[in-house]
């Protein structure tokens, strides 16, 4: 067992868990947006951020990875943390206006509306990575990955072709936390899909 | 090429440390002291500027000038000696002379006066920027004399492609000292005991570095790894790159001093594939040192085995962070992982991994040979050892400098670098690329080392160094460096993928003069957001300009949004050129140049600009030998 501090709350945790496992086990609640279960975590939203250290230095990590250690001391709702968070969510909500999902999140850590610009109305892929990971880890057939870097990467096929790799699943669609997979299976689903369902029609 | 028969012994494998021996004494034996060597430099600088068709047009000179073939001079060419904005370089030994800026048109006089008759050509000698006296021989030239090379020791002396060259000038030396009487222990604490710390940018010692791959070694096994990083890409830094074309033995033979520290078999090096020569020379370096068996089975044959593969970085920026890095050799997009446990545990291929930057690894064979205590009695205490820098921007010495850790930034840029085009004194210098900061000329005294550039807000980096003078506006600095990481960030944190960008459009608007006090603030705070938030340095160092140039140069950023003025003349919204009259001697020049037809006047006549045609590009102001042309 290993004993640390979250929120000024003595809790114990077992070697291995992270710092994100040990809150939620304790009824500690850290907002999430790429993080799930099923799939290995990969810290890309930085939502779930927290502060360790005490006076002298600390440090702002994410929880979803930061490995549990005896004696850490850990704040999820520092300013330092809440001003990482607000930003994220101030800035998610300009990209993807249209995911209610996240106007609820944003609205639950005070951010109702956003100073940015709004580039497409329709967005709701936060490229949180889920579909990608699910895809790779559980399916485990990779049809679809994140393609190109910085403001113009996006989830897609390989060589946004219809991906024959794809058995049209819908697990990417199921882990989805802003429902924008919905809108992107039929383009991604190629030939493959269709074997699938054939094969299982015989 | 030193002398025709080393080929032969080239062919040969050296056994041991006494092979290696006796190699570089029949390499010695053939060379004659007083041999004259013409030496061309053929860094980038100098090929850029015509270093092969000055030693195409040498070659042809000499061969007319007759000289009887057993004193007929050698010519030979080298990697970057340095003094960059001085180039076609070409220096002539054993006398020293140092001639600069020559052509090919220069040949037959460098032939004729010099190297038959023993004259000096005057004219392609360097001058005293102050005095302007002409300084014949390199060593006396400031921009040589200040520095302390240590990395950059043999790099213009050596041909990188000729591995007789390197072990001539000591070469390998290190690596015969360690395998026959060091203990892979022993060479880790001779490392601790220098006090390196790492060149890349973040300055983690390195001794401590190989100490923790060690344990993790221990505690998971082998395979383990060592790697270099030579996927330099800060702009205008090109220390590594002349490292690796001028002297790929140093990093090799540090590499291989690694390995055998670390019991690794299997290296990697990242060198980014916009490096071709450095790729080049590296390959021909390795395959030189494996046929004389000092790369491969049984090295030296001393039992140890351990060989290495260059990878080619494709493009992207981020792949010089470790982990990126890491993700690129094993085949996949390279993105950065959190590292809440090290790359020495958990690297290439979840193994215990040492990545060490290109001027890490080109220190090491030094501190092998000459011991970790004198290492550590250059610099100073926390800084141990030389730094090189490449110095660029308004400075009239551009090029590559190595000094001593701790050494005042005012030295470097004034003294060694010959400070400001016209006098003035420099207005900031950008230290470590995109993610250092920008210190204004207040802070000249800083002394350059790992701490007291952070103490100052900014950091070492990797040893790029820009100056700025009056006329470069700190706003679109920030805005030049926000704009190149927004371009190269990976795009899967938050963070990185949309704070840059965010950033950077309120800094856009504080070019046209858009913005208020409020803005700064909400950039500040979002500043804070990416570097607590980032994933990676990349992400997490960004903001570093935009912070320093607030924190130094606040009332140039009110200027831009109080008064819509820029007052270095360089954000076009804010900007208007005029001709002044008085000044104007009607030459037309700046007619002529302008590319929008917007200057008008008769000959001999003051000029006007039509300010409906004009797009500010200030080519009027830079053509103009009267400095009639303004901005406001």
């Amino acid at each position: 067992m290993i004993n640390m501090v979250i929120d000024g709350r003595q809790v114990q945790a077992q070697t291995g868990w992270t710092v994100l496992e040990t809150a939620r086990q304790h009824g500690i609640h850290i907002p999430t947006l790429c993080y799930h279960e099923a799939v290995e975590p990969s810290g890309a939203c930085r939502l779930c951020v927290v502060e360790i250290g005490d006076e002298t230095w600390s440090k702002v990590v994410i929880s979803c990875m930061y490995p549990v250690a005896e004696g850490l001391n850990v704040k999820t709702d520092s300013p330092r943390v809440r001003n990482v968070r607000r930003w994220i969510l101030e800035m998610l909500l300009a990209e993807c206006p249209a995911s209610p999902e996240l106007r609820a999140l944003a609205a639950e850590y005070g951010v109702k509306t956003t100073r940015f610009e709004s580039h497409n109305p329709e967005e709701q892929c936060i490229l949180c990575g889920l579909c990608v990971r699910v895809c790779r880890e559980v399916v485990g057939v990779s049809a679809i990955s994140t393609v190109g870097r910085g403001v113009h990467k996006k989830i897609g096929s390989p060589y946004e072709v219809a991906a024959d790799a794809c058995v049209a699943c819908g697990s990417c669609v199921t882990v989805c936390p802003t429902g924008a997979m919905s809108a992107r299976l039929d383009a991604i689903r190629g030939a493959g899909a269709g074997r699938v369902a054939e094969k299982g029609g015989k | 090429m030193p002398v025709a028969t080393t080929e032969a012994a080239s062919a040969a494998r050296l056994n041991s440390p006494q092979d290696l021996a006796s190699l570089r004494d029949s390499i010695l034996a053939q060379r004659d002291p007083n041999q004259q060597e013409v030496i061309v430099c053929y860094g980038t600088g100098c090929l850029a500027s015509g270093a092969q068709q000055v030693e195409a047009a040498l070659k042809k000179s000499l061969a007319k000038a007759g000289i009887d073939a057993k004193v007929r001079p050698l010519i030979k060419t080298t990697g970057c000696r340095g003094f960059c904005s001085r180039g076609p370089l070409v220096v002539i030994q054993p006398q020293g002379l140092f001639y600069q800026k020559v052509s090919a048109a220069d040949a037959d006089e460098i032939v004729d006066s010099t190297l038959v008759n023993g004259q000096v050509v005057e004219r392609l000698l360097y001058k005293d920027l102050q005095t302007g006296e002409a300084i014949a021989r390199e060593e006396d030239i400031p921009f040589y004399k200040l520095q302390h090379r240590v990395v950059l020791g043999r790099i213009g002396t050596i041909d990188p492609t000729d591995i007789n060259d390197t072990i001539a000038a000591g070469g390998y030396q290190a690596l015969a000292k360690a395998l026959y009487q060091m203990t892979p222990e022993q060479v880790v604490s001779e490392v601790e005991r220098s006090g390196l710390r790492g060149r890349g940018g973040a300055g983690f010692p390195t001794g401590r570095k190989w100490k923790s791959a060690l344990a993790a070694i221990k505690k998971k096994g082998y395979p383990a790894y060592v790697v270099v990083n030579g996927d330099e890409g800060d702009p205008g830094a090109f220390m590594d790159c002349m490292v690796m074309e001028g002297d790929p033995h140093a990093v090799l033979e540090g590499l291989i001093l690694g390995a055998y520290a670390l019991g690794a078999h299997q290296g990697y090096m990242y060198v980014r594939a916009e490096y071709p020569v450095a790729i080049k020379h590296l390959t021909i370096a390795m395959d030189q040192a494996r046929a004389l068996g000092l790369l491969g089975k049984n090295i030296l044959g001393s039992g140890f085995d351990f060989d290495v593969q260059i990878n080619r970085g494709a493009g992207a920026f981020v792949c010089g962070e470790s982990t990126a890095l890491f993700t690129s050799i094993e085949g996949r997009a390279g993105e950065p992982k959190p590292k809440y446990v090290r790359s020495v545990e958990e690297g290439l291929w979840g193994r215990p991994t040492v990545l060490n930057n290109v001027e890490s690894w080109a220190n090491i064979a030094q501190i092998i040979e000459k011991g970790g205590e004198w290492y550590a009695s250059l610099g100073v205490p926390h800084s141990t050892g030389t730094k090189v820098f490449s110095l660029v921007g308004k400075v009239n010495n551009v090029g590559l400098v190595e000094v001593p850790m701790g050494t005042p930034l005012v030295h470097i840029i004034e003294d060694i670098g010959g400070g400001v085009p016209g006098g003035e004194p420099f207005k900031a210098v950008q230290t470590g690329g995109p993610s250092g900061g920008c210190l204004p000329y207040d802070m000249r005294d800083v002394a350059v080392d790992f701490d007291s550039l952070t103490k100052a807000g900014s950091m070492m980096g990797s040893g790029g160094m820009i100056v700025m003078d009056k006329r470069d506006c700190v706003v679109d600095v920030a805005r030049y460096f926000l704009r190149f990481l927004e371009e190269e960030s990976c795009g899967k944190c938050v963070p990185c993928r949309l704070g840059l960008t965010r950033m950077r459009e309120i800094l856009d608007g504080f070019s046209r003069g858009v913005g208020s006090e409020k803005d700064i603030e909400d950039l500040v705070s979002l500043a804070q957001a990416v570097q607590d938030g980032a994933l990676c340095a990349l992400g997490g160092s960004a903001p570093n300009p935009v912070l320093t140039t607030l924190k130094y140069f606040k009332d140039e950023y009110l200027a831009h949004i109080n008064e819509k003025r820029c007052p270095a003349g360089v954000c076009k919204d804010l900007i208007t050129y005029g001709i002044d009259a008085d000044k104007c001697t009607g030459c037309m020049t700046c007619a002529r140049q302008c590319p929008q037809n917007a200057i008008t006047g008769e000959k001999k006549k003051p000029h006007v600009i039509n300010q409906e045609l004009c797009i500010r590009c200030g080519i009027c102001m830079e053509s103009c030998k009267f400095g009639a042309v303004n901005v406001a």
